[in-house]
């Protein structure tokens, strides 16, 4: 148990730490939201003044840190010029969005990539093996700008698929059987750039996990005792495999997300990749610094969850944890 | 890829890539920010080898396109007047890598304007805009990951030679960077510099920005490799001849670094030129006029041209060689390595 609790300490010193990164860039940057009005001959520089007055802008770091730690603890994140309201809820339904898009590609990745990786592993050097292995090689070299252009190119081209946003113009006056279906017509795009910008990746790794694991002695000497085919494929191999693979899953979030937020741009999905480009080409520094926190915060989870399923999975780091 | 000769063969591929983008103004017919107005929009035009009467000529020739009667944006083939490829023309003024003035570039045709990959909005030629856009992409990726790398061996190295708080202070830090999903680091960054800036601060803003980020990983690498380097028997010798800490780092552990090094700036490399890529695409990088491989594609964020201008598209399948390059190289070098590896382990349970 003392190590969960110790990786949930790291990962709040973590959020912590990220939150003053932020700051600090935030407060070494020229420029703030007012500028615009400074070049305004009809806004008086003593107007200009008692905004920044208002907002605080013109308070030393360490004060203005502090008063948002204050408003973040309220639930607020500070406050955003361009919406002129408290961060927080700006960002809760963007990330909502965002969430919908990464867990169902993380879901849909893995679910691809675990059998995938395992079905090359078994099949190592042969033919199907190299099929795949070159296929995952041409994935990974198609930049990922290149794909999301190219799957959109495909939507329009085909129009099977709504070439960008998230419901349809009326969808307000749908039935609820008419909004799953719009939604997850729109959906599929994203997903599917996401899915392919990250399985390469994840199917290599499999593959090179198991492929480790099914060399290993133990195996040998259990196919030895007759065990074979499935059963020592999952009962025997898979285990033994998964610890780096749970890594590798922590770290997938964090590609993913990464990822998002250009497929979001692209294909105009309302997550948080647009708001945080929206804000800052207009120097919103709140709702920035709200987006980037929010993000650490999703991929802090996926590393807990990931540390959480270790714990689960890897009798050597319960034994660890218990005998201090 | 277990074939050692792979390693040269990608090399050799990149070699071809980098040179024929760093001499662009001599592979590309035109100047990139040379407009056409005339002209938006062409599609790409076809080398033919058999003109309109069925006649096969050694030379290929094209055909100039005309707007198609009763049209604004469809171009056919104006079969009249057909045009001979020529091969080391003189044409637009460029600068050879940047200081030979130089007028000869490798093909173009007199009469009319070639366009291989179609043409923008502009009039201007995409090829010429690819080639062109790959100088600064490239160049972005090689100085960041130069940058990335010389601030991560300088962190590794103090980190693991040094040990003791500025390890444990250094390696937090670290860690803080490498839990922040990297593109929104990267946007976070440049949220808080200048926008509106000419092309060539952009650059080395941008430079910088993409460079700054990802030192983490190849710090703890390094880390890592001084940290069981400094304890081999001939770095404690050196050490006990009254060798200073920078010349046993700069002579006997930084040499073991140097596998790592190299992996890491072939992965870096094309990850960073895509990184600038990202930026230039969304208008937080390069800005216009000046090409690059990311403002060469956001055009196609515009509906109508995703729709009705498919061969914008093409730039982006013209970049895929080069990152298949780095790929295979990042491979071939890693195995290399493992097999030093392996080679060292087997020859210390020798002896």
């Amino acid at each position: 148990m003392r190590y969960l609790l110790r990786r949930l300490g790291h990962a709040f010193v973590l959020l912590i730490g990220v939150s003053l990164l932020t700051f600090l860039f935030a407060t070494l940057a020229p420029g703030n939201y007012f500028d615009e009005m400074r070049l305004n001959p009809q806004i008086a520089p003593e107007a200009v003044a008692a905004l920044r007055a208002q907002y605080e802008l013109d308070r030393p770091l360490p004060a203005r840190y502090v008063a948002w730690l204050n408003s973040t603890i309220h639930g607020e994140m500070g406050f955003s010029f361009a919406y002129n309201s408290p961060v927080a809820p700006i960002l809760i339904s963007r990330a909502r969005n965002t969430l919908m898009l990464t867990i169902t590609a993380t879901l849909l990745a893995w679910g691809i990539a675990l059998p995938l990786g395992v079905w090359s592993a078994e099949r190592l050097g042969r033919l199907p093996d190299r099929l795949l292995s070159w296929g995952t090689a041409l994935l990974l070299v198609i930049p990922d700008l290149a794909l999301v252009l190219g799957l959109l190119v495909f939507a329009v081209k085909t129009g099977w698929f709504p070439p960008g946003g998230m419901v349809s113009i009326d969808f307000e006056n749908f039935t609820l059987m008419q909004r799953v279906r719009d939604l997850a017509l729109h959906i599929v795009l994203p997903v599917v750039a996401l899915v392919l910008s990250v399985l390469p990746l994840l199917v290599r790794h499999v593959r090179a996990a198991v492929a480790d694991v099914l060399g290993a002695p133990f195996l040998l000497a259990a196919q030895g005792h007759g065990i074979r085919g499935r059963t020592l494929l999952y009962r025997y191999a898979l285990p033994a495999a998964a610890n780096p693979l749970i890594s590798l899953f922590g770290f997938s979030v964090g590609t993913l997300l990464s990822g998002s937020l250009l497929v979001e741009v692209v294909m105009s999905w309302p997550g948080l990749g647009p708001l945080l480009l929206e804000s800052i080409l207009s120097r919103d520094v709140y709702v920035v610094i709200g987006g980037v926190l929010l993000s650490t915060l999703f991929l802090v989870g996926g590393n807990l969850l990931a540390d959480f399923l270790l714990y689960w999975a890897d009798p050597r780091i319960r034994r660890e944890s218990s005998a201090r | 890829m277990k074939d050692p000769r792979s390693f040269k063969s990608w090399l050799i591929v990149l070699i071809v890539i980098h040179t024929v983008v760093a001499c662009a103004g001599f592979f590309a017919p035109y100047d990139p920010i040379e407009q056409d107005r005339k002209n938006p929009y062409v599609p790409p035009m076809r080398l033919h080898l058999v003109d309109a009467q069925g006649y096969f000529h050694m030379r290929p020739i094209v055909y100039p396109l005309k707007l198609r009667e009763g049209s604004f944006d469809e171009y056919e083939e104006d079969r009249a007047q057909p045009e001979p490829l020529k091969f080391f023309v003189s044409g637009a003024r460029y600068r050879l890598l940047g200081f030979l003035p130089s007028r000869l570039h490798l093909f173009g045709v007199e009469g009319s304007r070639i366009y291989l990959l179609g043409s923008d909005a502009y009039g201007r030629d995409q090829f010429s805009r690819l080639l062109f856009g790959g100088q600064v992409s490239l160049l972005a990726g090689l100085l960041g990951a130069g940058m990335t790398l010389i601030i991560g061996l300088c962190i590794g190295a103090i980190a693991g030679y040094y040990g003791g708080w500025r390890d444990d202070v250094l390696m937090r830090v670290a860690e803080l960077f490498l839990a922040l999903p990297w593109l929104y680091l990267l946007f976070a960054l440049r949220a808080f510099l200048p926008l509106a800036v000419n092309p060539l601060q952009a650059f080395f803003l941008i430079v910088v920005v993409i460079g700054a980020v990802a030192w983490a990983r190849p710090a703890r690498l390094i880390r890592a490799v001084v940290l069981s380097a400094k304890e081999r028997d001939f770095v404690r010798a050196a050490r006990g001849f009254g060798a200073t800490d920078l010349y046993l780092l700069r002579r006997h552990i930084l040499p073991e670094a140097m596998s790592v090094l190299l992996t890491q700036a072939a992965m870096l490399i094309p990850q960073y030129v895509l990184a600038e890529m990202t930026l230039s695409f969304l208008g937080l990088g390069v800005p216009e006029p000046v090409p690059s491989w990311g403002n060469l594609l956001s055009s196609l964020q515009q509906y109508s041209v995703l729709v009705s201008y498919w061969w914008m598209y093409l730039p982006a399948l013209a970049m895929v060689p080069f990152f298949l390059g780095y790929l295979g190289l990042a491979s071939a070098l890693q195995e290399r390595r493992e097999a030093y590896k392996i080679e060292r382990r087997s020859l210390g349970s020798l002896m």
